[in-house]
């Protein structure tokens, strides 16, 4: 049964002032982890079966009936449209995100609807426009910087490390930024190496910025809707190759907690962590896992800065094994410091070493097989999890 | 006397009426010739030869002219007995750019410069208590010693800092100058750089987009012919910075004139404010001490040069000089103000010293805004967020 939890959410600006039901959003979390604090074995199995994530089955909290079908950049659109009727200081400005309705129509109409200076056709200097959009939001204004891809963005890094990731601290707290940068990244479909570039890795250790990635209509929209109303300079990642997901999602306004991690399917045998399209890619091994008999947990991570360690050690606690499946490469990812971090604070409820599949070390090269080869897939996790499970790693 | 009282007195004296006959009808108002004649680019008529001030104005210019010498002065004795460490860059030589573009500002347009801000920090009502508060790290500073002297902000002023890396103030300052397009204010940005900075690719940038949109912004290039150790004729093939872009006007003034740099900043803001778009000022100006505390300033120049200056076009003394002719203060008066200024600054500085470092807890804070209920010791969380019964 589900205990009594209180979940405040800790992040005061993302969640505090919307309406929407904590109780759909937080306490689903909690209520399947009802195995907390004793082994439920005979409830998951039962869930084990219902929670086989099926294509489009995902975690928005809406019947067959409510609710509407939506696409992810849509469901971008769509918070980013809610939320610059709701605030006129916020505006976006990027490449061809007016007129031609941006190059992955996240911002297809806003122009029209609210006209060329809040949707804002920039030309193509991503040094200089991320440092207008950061300079514009020290004086209050909430921009929404996009790069067309996110590899263009490392044109623009100074701007996104010493101006806006620094000032709130160099000022002495006498300056917010609420800059949201956010653009495609991850590998995709034989795009070449300068077009496949995963940000995450390089970005992690700049001190003042958060990181979160979508993965679903239902949390793009959430953190989209979420970044533009926190005060810090948030990075929204999202992936070229999951535009055109479909799903449902409430029709009531939500909005989503940046710093919370998703469990997206309880277990008990193992603990998998990913982020973005990797998540998909675990589910798919999932189902593979699930009918050979076994029964993973999947926490989409979602907040790449700071980590969700509460959602992570908890499931960590009871799993006592962990796999971090991500796109990014192997040297310096996002999985090396979530390791980093396991190991620092969970080492006690460990079994074996926390794992980690990531990309390999290359630029992402052209040819379909190659480019195959570089990423993880989802054979490669149904051979790790078993090798952990049967103890033989 | 204050700040609004020197505005209104200036906007009775000269609000509406052409330059010339100004002078004839305020019968307090004092005319200051400018010698230097303006060079212009793109346009057709620069900024008037000639600038109505008063005494009050004047006597105003001279203190904080002085102080700011003063306050870079005692800055590096500061540094020298290493309660300043880093970086130090000092404004001595250039006080009139800033001095001359605060008398045609006012504290509601926004400006934006590079690391050598002490001057710019004062010049937009800072103190000097907290300046040499950061400069030695003490919480009183005005970034509570977070910060250090390349750090210097002053949010209630518009004074946006305060920036360590070269040319970013180009695309900030464009994006100040598109917030008040935004929200329609009646109010310039103004950027400003150096000859150093002016090759950057940023710059570039930031001028095609501020002309583009016709955002109201001041570009100043505060040109003292030194990227720390090169100079500007061994770095840019096009050794002035006025006129290198083919679409934006450009102003080429006396940076050790305060009255020179009065008249164009007005033009210039009166220009953006008429929806011109941007323009470029470029001040040719001097520092005596060598880029920072680390450049003695002698291996790339001559003595004689800095000597030279110093006598012939010195800001401090020019002024004092027409202070002198037009009866507005004796010479021992001079010596009472520079007395009571360099007090006020040694004291300021004392103060500063006795001031407390931060605390620990210091470390974490201002990481993120309201800390989000964020701890930021690595990626961990830290925080309780359930009870369980």
């Amino acid at each position: 049964m589900a205990q009594k939890v209180l979940v405040p959410c800790s992040s005061s600006s993302s969640c505090g002032n919307v309406q929407f039901s904590p109780s759909r959003v937080h306490t689903q979390a909690i209520a399947f982890g009802g195995g907390l604090s004793q082994s439920s074995s005979r409830k998951n199995k039962s869930l084990a079966l219902k929670a086989v994530a099926a294509k489009g089955e995902t975690s928005a909290p809406v019947t067959a009936k409510s609710g509407h079908e939506i696409l992810l950049f849509d469901a971008l659109r769509e918070g980013l449209e809610e939320e610059m009727a709701r605030d006129p200081t916020v505006c976006v400005m990027g490449e061809d995100v007016g007129h031609y309705g941006g190059s992955y129509k996240v911002t297809k109409g806003l122009a029209e609807k609210f006209g060329d200076l809040r949707v804002l056709d920039t030309p193509i200097c991503e040094n200089s426009f991320t440092g207008m959009g950061i300079g514009a939001a020290m004086t209050g204004l909430r921009t929404v910087v996009e790069g067309m891809n996110m590899g263009f963005l490392l044109l623009a890094y100074n701007q996104i490390s010493n101006n806006a990731g620094m000032l709130h601290y160099t000022s002495g707290g006498q300056f917010k930024i609420p800059v949201v940068i956010r653009g495609p990244g991850g590998v995709g479909k034989q795009l070449g190496a300068e077009h496949s570039q995963r940000l995450e890795s390089y970005f992690q250790s700049v001190p003042g910025l958060q990181m979160v990635a979508c993965s679903t209509p239902y949390n793009a929209k959430g953190l989209m809707k979420a970044a533009i109303r926190s005060d810090n300079p948030v990075i929204l990642y999202e992936h070229v190759l999951l535009y055109n997901l479909k799903e449902r999602i409430p029709d009531e306004e939500y909005v989503l907690c940046l710093e919370e991690a998703e469990l997206v399917r309880p277990g008990k045998d193992i603990t998998i962590l990913t982020y973005s399209r990797m998540r998909h890619f675990v589910l798919q091994a999932a189902k593979t896992l699930v009918e050979r008999g076994y029964d993973p947990e999947i926490i989409d991570i979602r907040s790449l800065k700071p980590f969700d360690l509460f959602t992570i050690g908890n499931s960590i606690k009871k799993t006592h094994k962990v796999l971090i499946v991500e796109e990014c490469m192997r040297t310096g990812g996002i999985g090396a410091s979530l390791r980093a971090a396991i190991v620092d604070n969970f080492w006690d409820f460990l079994d074996g070493r926390p794992e980690c599949l990531s990309s390999q070390d290359v630029p992402t090269p052209y040819a379909a097989t190659l480019e195959d080869a570089t990423v993880v897939q989802p054979a490669q996790i149904i051979v790790k999890v078993e090798q952990m499970l049967q103890g033989l790693i | 006397m204050t700040r609004s009282t020197v505005g209104s007195l200036a906007r009775r004296l000269f609000a509406s009426q052409p330059r010339q006959a100004a002078a004839a009808q305020a019968p307090d108002a004092i005319n200051v010739e400018i010698p230097v004649p303006f060079q212009l680019h793109l346009l057709q008529e620069g900024p008037a030869r000639e600038s109505v001030t008063s005494r009050e104005e004047l006597v105003k210019m001279y203190r904080d002219m002085f102080r700011i010498r003063r306050m870079e002065i005692t800055a590096d004795k500061l540094f020298k007995s290493q309660l300043v460490r880093g970086f130090c860059h000092l404004y001595d030589g250039q006080e009139a750019v800033t001095i001359g573009m605060e008398a045609a500002l006012t504290y509601e347009d926004t400006v934006i410069t590079a690391y050598r801000d002490h001057a710019t920090f004062l010049g937009r009502g800072g103190t000097v208590h907290e300046c040499f508060a950061e400069l030695m790290g003490r919480s009183t500073g005005c970034a509570r010693g977070k910060g250090g002297s390349m750090h210097l902000y002053k949010p209630s002023n518009n004074f946006y800092g305060g920036w360590g890396i070269v040319g970013t103030t180009g695309p900030l300052g464009a994006g100040l100058a598109f917030a008040n397009k935004y929200e329609k204010k009646n109010n310039v940005a103004m950027a400003i750089y150096g000859d150093g900075a002016g090759n950057q690719g940023q710059l570039f940038e930031a001028k095609n987009m501020a002309g583009l949109w016709d955002l109201p912004l001041i570009f100043l290039v505060e040109n003292n012919h030194y990227g720390m150790g090169t100079a500007e004729w061994r770095a840019s093939k096009k050794t002035t910075f006025y006129d290198r872009v083919s679409y934006i006007p450009g102003i080429k003034v006396d940076g050790m004139d305060a009255f020179a740099v009065k008249e164009a900043t007005r033009f210039a803001k009166e220009h953006c404010l008429s929806g011109k778009g941007p323009i470029v000022l470029e001040a040719d100006t001097y520092r005596y001490h060598g880029h920072s505390m680390s450049d003695p300033g002698s291996t790339y120049r001559t003595r004689n040069e800095i000597q030279g200056v110093r006598q012939e076009r010195d800001p401090i003394e020019r002024i004092k000089k027409l202070m002198i002719k037009e009866n507005v203060m004796r010479e021992e008066e001079f010596k009472a103000v520079d007395k009571e200024i360099k007090q006020e600054v040694d004291d300021a500085a004392a103060k500063a010293k006795d001031d407390p470092n931060p605390g620990e807890e210091e470390l974490f804070m201002n990481i993120y805004k309201n800390d989000s209920g964020l701890k930021t010791y690595g990626c961990d969380r830290n925080m309780v967020r359930v009870q369980l019964p």
